[in-house]
């Protein structure tokens, strides 16, 4: 056969890319969750919210309201910040959460993931230091990793970020840029930040001048106790608050938002206007609309007794399955159980086998910015029926024992033959 | 003619991938082409007799022999290794010890079981494994592609945890010795197999994992490999021999370290190679001369002078 000697380029634009494209790559995580998708197979991986409980009826009505003679403005460019009427609702709905807010001081985004890509693109330079909460938001870790910081971790417990951690770190030298939590329902944690936390966390990120990104897509899920006050009620003027109609009404519409101090709330304009000129028109006034409607609250509230119950069904079979093999939080509200098991079992190289079962978790790692986690794993009970979350958690149960099992018949171990 | 892709395995997504070229390859030479997931669409009904396959299903059920004899019981031609053999190359362990008999070179191996250490104490023999293998070594599952559930093992402590990994794919792994040399894969092709020339991999992480194969740019490829033509004829006879003794047939993909002494070390061969933008195969034989479209048909035009089988 014919023969040339040639050094071959799979990509010949390999050397053009930019060094913060380095990390995305292929990934057998993603293969697998190529197969959990398959529907044989009991998802507690993804945070779907469960938008098929919305009438369709009555969001029809809000789509035909929007186009009916307004299809000038519906499928025209718009402002940066967002529509104007918009942003009147997203206040009202603010100021019944107990935070104040001038609508002109919000700015509208493409879900709060566009907000997270803008804050890390406006305040992180290369080898910026930057403060998550370990575990942390997978989708925030994946939009400030972009922007090349330094991750500084802060670990979470029942009450929620531990806060004398960050104060060590402040008085071991570190200078983060700013500090990123989700205080209500943690994802993945589950955990609900203390009241007492909250004020001992703006506390201190006031005296040393730090931002805090107080993320809050799930505040409004809560199925029992008390609400507690926002960290952008305790503090306006450091922290930057990110809200979301993704899990209260619909993350198809793609809208979430931002408050922010001033300086920077005329900044992320700006930098909106560059990413993308302006959100959706349409979807802003589906969004509006929707939320015109008193109706919507009733909707919420069906929403909420739904993710409840499935909430009970999950803790309820992870009780009856895995007591004897792991540990887990008790949340409050919002989608996410977080589980923790024996320190040799590795959720990752498990992930394989569950799918085999017909059941599939996040592993763990993906929530942490340096590799731990290894042996947690993320449970959501947003989006399948009770029925299939109690087979779920039995599935689990079983290959938990198995693998522990496995593990054990190991557990004497080799010795190194060489030594 | 029916592309198979897709399936329920941890290779869906690159075999979409592969079956999605080959049926865009077959259909500019003419062939009117039906892509078909068999997770999609139950494989027995959409497929008459006198239908003709093109397999670009990877891992378990595509390449262990079951869609084989399932295809051979309708009376569907395909491309592609038989049943028996293709069980035969599945199985690392099984493969393996076909090499060995045969004399080709395979590095040292153990197996792991999970019935075996659940059941039979295997857990205490690990030091056998060890003993009898080496180290560094790499755990595989015994079954399965892509590189997943692959690790590295440089301490003896770290064997338990990377055959955890290797046995989430498959309920038996190997431990094999890592033969360092110039890792290549070797296409073999046709009614009557040839050899295509040698790849050369570079991963530039330096290990060829998951990430090294599917991200384009990840890994350097030199076609032809960067070998003696000596080193190279004899990489092309030992994998032609290894897949004459697995009784393979059409396409197949011999994986291969040269060592330092230039002896071809067969680590495994593949009854369906990849053909992703990033494979192997198609690199080879565009080396050869040879474009993606003409590959597929020298394969299927294997096939079906074959016809199907007959069944008594």
């Amino acid at each position: 056969m014919r023969r040339h000697m040639a050094e071959l380029h799979v990509d010949p634009h390999g050397a053009l890319y930019a060094r913060r494209a380095r990390g995305l790559q292929a990934s057998e995580i993603r293969a697998l969750f190529a197969v959990a998708a398959r529907p044989d197979v009991i998802s507690l991986a993804g945070g779907l919210p469960f938008v098929q409980a919305l009438p369709e009826e009555d969001v029809l009505s809000v789509v035909r309201g929007v186009l009916e003679g307004r299809t000038g403005t519906a499928l025209q460019y718009g402002g940066g910040p967002g529509h104007p009427a918009l942003r009147g609702r997203l206040a009202e709905l603010m100021a019944a959460e107990g935070v104040h807010a001038d609508p002109e001081a919000i700015v509208v985004t493409n879900g709060a993931q566009q907000a997270l890509d803008l804050i890390g693109k406006i305040l992180i330079d290369p080898g910026d230091e930057i403060v998550v909460e370990a575990p942390a938001y997978v989708g925030a870790l994946s939009a400030f990793a972009a922007y090349e910081p330094r991750f500084l971790t802060v670990p979470l417990d029942e009450e929620g970020m531990m806060v004398d951690a960050l104060r060590d770190l402040l008085v071991g030298g570190a200078r983060p840029k700013f500090v990123y939590t989700v205080p209500d329902f943690h994802n993945p944690a589950g955990v609900t930040m203390s009241l007492r936390r909250r004020r001992e966390l703006v506390a201190l990120c006031r005296e040393a001048g730090i931002l805090i990104v107080e993320d809050d897509p799930y505040a409004m899920l809560r199925f029992e106790g008390s609400p507690l006050p926002r960290l952008r009620a305790l503090d306006p003027g450091s922290v930057v608050y990110l809200g979301s109609l993704s899990k209260i009404f619909s993350p198809g519409v793609r809208i979430g938002w931002a408050l922010a101090p001033p300086g920077l709330q005329q900044r992320l304009v700006l930098a909106k206007e560059a990413a993308d000129l302006c959100s959706s028109s349409f979807t802003q006034l589906v969004a509006e609309g929707w939320l015109a409607d008193g109706r919507w609250r009733e909707h919420l509230a069906s929403l909420v007794a739904i993710y409840r119950a499935r909430r009970d069904a999950m803790l309820e079979a992870l009780e009856a399955h895995l007591a004897e093999l792991a540990t887990w939080t008790r949340p409050e509200g919002g989608f996410y159980v977080w589980v923790s098991v024996p320190g040799h079992l590795d959720t990752s190289a498990l992930l394989p086998a569950a799918i085999d079962r017909r059941v599939a978790y996040v592993p763990g790692a993906a929530f942490y910015p340096d590799g731990r986690g290894r042996d947690r794993m993320r449970l959501s009970f947003c989006y399948p029926s009770e029925g299939s979350i109690r087979e779920g958690v039995r599935r689990l149960g079983e290959l938990l024992a198995d693998e522990e099992a496995l593990y054990r018949s190991m557990s004497g171990g080799p010795t190194d033959p060489g030594s | 003619m029916v592309v198979l892709a897709g399936g329920r395995s941890p290779e869906r997504e690159v075999s979409l991938r592969s079956g999605r070229r080959v049926a865009a390859a077959l259909a500019e030479r003419g062939h009117e082409v039906r892509l078909l997931d068999p997770a999609d669409e139950p494989l027995v009904g959409s497929l008459a007799p006198g239908d003709a396959c093109y397999l670009a299903l990877h891992g378990r059920e595509g390449e262990d022999g079951t869609v084989q004899r399932l295809l051979e019981l309708l009376g569907v031609s395909y491309t592609g290794s038989p049943p028996l053999a293709c069980a035969l190359a599945f199985d690392k362990l099984l493969a393996k010890e076909a090499l060995r008999a045969a004399g080709i070179p395979t590095p040292r191996w153990a197996a792991v079981e999970a019935p075996a250490l659940r059941d039979l104490g295997a857990g205490d023999a690990l030091d056998r494994v060890l003993e009898r293998v080496g180290l560094p070594a790499v755990v595989k599952p015994a079954r399965g592609g892509s590189a997943l559930g692959v690790r590295a093992v440089e301490r003896a402590e770290d064997l338990p945890e990377a055959l955890m990994g290797a046995l989430a794919y498959a309920d038996a792994a190997l431990v094999e010795a890592r033969v360092r040399g110039v890792e290549v894969a070797v296409g073999i092709v046709g009614a009557s197999p040839e050899a295509l020339p040698p790849v050369e991999i570079r991963p530039r992480s330096g290990r060829f994992d998951y990430a090294a194969r599917y991200t384009f740019g990840a890994t350097e490829y030199f076609v032809p490999a960067r070998l003696d033509p000596l080193t190279a004829d004899a990489c092309e006879r030992t994998s032609r021999a290894a897949f004459d003794v697995l009784g393979l047939r059409d396409i197949a993909r011999a994986d291969v370290i040269v060592d330092d002494d230039g002896v071809p070390w067969v680590l495994e061969v593949n009854v369906s190679p990849g053909m992703t933008e990033t494979s192997l195969v198609p690199m080879a034989a565009e080396a050869a001369g040879l474009g993606l479209a003409a590959l597929c048909e020298r394969v299927l035009a294997a096939a079906l002078a074959r016809g199907s089988s007959t069944l008594d």
